[in-house]
């Protein structure tokens, strides 16, 4: 029978939750690499057995781990991240130069078809790719080396590259975002890359035509049309509908367009999500209730989903990489939050139910469907 | 014998359970045995120096006979009891955080 497996990274350990096609009654497995953060796990859609966890701690700096059966057992991968060639310098927060440094990896995102490959976006922004499961990594320094990386300058969290999108027909073609430099495409398989901000605006930028610098929160693609690309910004919620070439924007009536995650359904190209958060200086859901906005429209018209929500009392963000679906016919929806809930729903958001509610705080969420 | 005493998060992810002991031919310093553990266990490198630099990480401190040896030269010769296998070299991951 079809399962479910959600892939959770939380401040604390790594977690899987697993349910059957109905996603009523979840087993918890946890923690894995318990004390350390683990940013992102991700499943090969080739391999769903084949599993990735970024592991990082302050202490101890960055692991990475695989698992080739479904996360029962793991094993070190190599954890070389080393910047290629010359270093080179990026803005720091006060604007003075600064040579790229190493932290960790933000977000894994293993090829579509391929098991041993996989990409890995890494603080201080590069991308780097394995082609042999994981035992070493090459930069693809075209992307940092590119002529804007001079201007680039962290966000509050760090300057991460936090999305990694493999065009699922051209597989020249790869989306990345890093805050706060904004979105690059590659059109030739990270040989050459372009910034595509235009149509973005932010409000600390006075130059409407930045090429760069742009607080990208979030990219999201429906696998069937890889050139309409959905973005959670700073602020503002926005929309290209071609490969990013230009954007404009869908928050239509969202009560605040500021937030981290976006997701787009399994089946419904035009249909999707986002979880709305209070400002950037209270990073916590509006009013003290919980919910997700959903627009079935491509954006602009959102509607709030709140059945089995909290809508009292409630002070929780979801950050960027914590929200994904499911592509079983009734799609699935989950999101993790800072304090330690994930939630889901097997309805298309309709409704909600808790799965977990005492994690330590999630950092990402991943959905598996198995067979 | 050098014997090593590594944090409990470093142990876990090398599979291993109370000391490490390493030898080391001539006069061993502290790079001689962090060489050591990293080409035993290549999944701690990285993990007490940095990749890029080879320094000490900032919050991975080195102990030994009730002395704080973080900020030695890593070449420096390691204390005789350490050699002689009487104390251990501890690395630790320092008190810091929440």
């Amino acid at each position: 029978m079809t399962a479910v497996r959600l892939l959770v990274g939380t401040r604390k350990g790594a977690f899987t939750l697993t349910a059957d096609g109905t996603r009523k009654n979840w087993e918890v497995s946890g923690p894995h690499f318990g004390g350390w953060e683990i940013y992102h796990v991700n499943g090969s859609v080739a391999d769903p057995d084949r599993l990735w966890a970024s592991q990082t701690s302050g202490w101890f700096g960055q692991i990475m781990q695989r698992s080739d059966d479904g996360g029962r057992s793991w094993q070190p991968v190599g954890n070389d991240f080393t910047y290629a060639g010359e270093v080179g310098e990026h803005l720091w927060y006060d604007g003075t130069p600064r040579p790229w440094e190493f932290k960790r990896i933000w977000h894994i995102e293993p090829s579509r078809t391929d098991p041993d490959v996989v990409y890995a976006g890494a603080e201080d922004a590069a991308l780097y790719k394995s082609t042999d499961a994981g035992a070493t990594w090459t930069e693809l320094t075209a992307l940092r080396t590119h002529e804007s990386g001079p201007r680039w300058q962290p966000g509050a969290g760090g300057m991460c590259l936090h999305t990694i999108i493999l065009d699922p027909v051209d597989p020249d073609r790869i989306f990345v975002a890093i805050s706060a430099a904004g979105a690059f495409r590659t059109d030739d398989g990270g040989r050459t890359w372009q910034p595509i901000n235009k149509g973005l605006r932010s409000a600390q930028i006075p130059d409407e035509d930045a090429e760069v610098g742009h607080c990208v929160h979030r990219l999201a693609m429906h696998p069937s049309r890889p050139d309409v690309l959905y973005m959670q910004k700073h602020w503002d919620v926005m929309r290209s509908d071609n490969a990013g070439d230009q954007w404009h924007e869908i928050s239509g009536d969202l009560p605040t367009d500021f937030g981290f995650p976006i997701a787009v359904h399994a089946h419904e190209p035009e249909t999707v999500y986002v979880v709305p958060i209070k400002s950037d200086s209270e990073h916590y859901v509006p009013d003290a209730r919980l919910r997700v906005y959903r627009s079935r429209t491509g954006g602009d018209d959102w509607e709030p989903l709140t059945n089995g929500l909290p809508q009292e009392n409630c002070y929780v963000n979801i950050l960027r990489d914590a929200m994904a679906v499911d592509t079983l016919d009734e799609c699935g929806v989950y999101f993790g939050t800072s304090g330690g809930q994930v939630y889901g729903s097997s309805d298309s958001g309709d409704s909600w139910q808790p799965i977990v509610r005492d994690l330590p705080a999630v950092l990402s969420v991943e959905a598996q469907v198995l067979p | 014998m050098i014997r090593v005493v590594l944090p409990p998060h470093l142990r876990t992810l090398a599979q291993i359970s109370g000391e490490v002991t390493v030898s080391i031919e001539g006069d061993p310093t502290q790079r001689h045995v962090l060489d050591a553990i990293e080409l035993r266990y290549p999944m701690l490198r990285g993990t007490m120096r940095d990749r890029a630099t080879g320094n000490r990480r900032a919050l991975v401190r080195f102990f030994a006979c009730s002395e704080d040896l973080s900020n030695e030269s890593p070449d420096a010769p390691l204390p005789p009891e350490v050699v002689a296998g009487k104390e251990p070299f501890l690395i630790v991951g320092a008190m810091a955080g929440g």
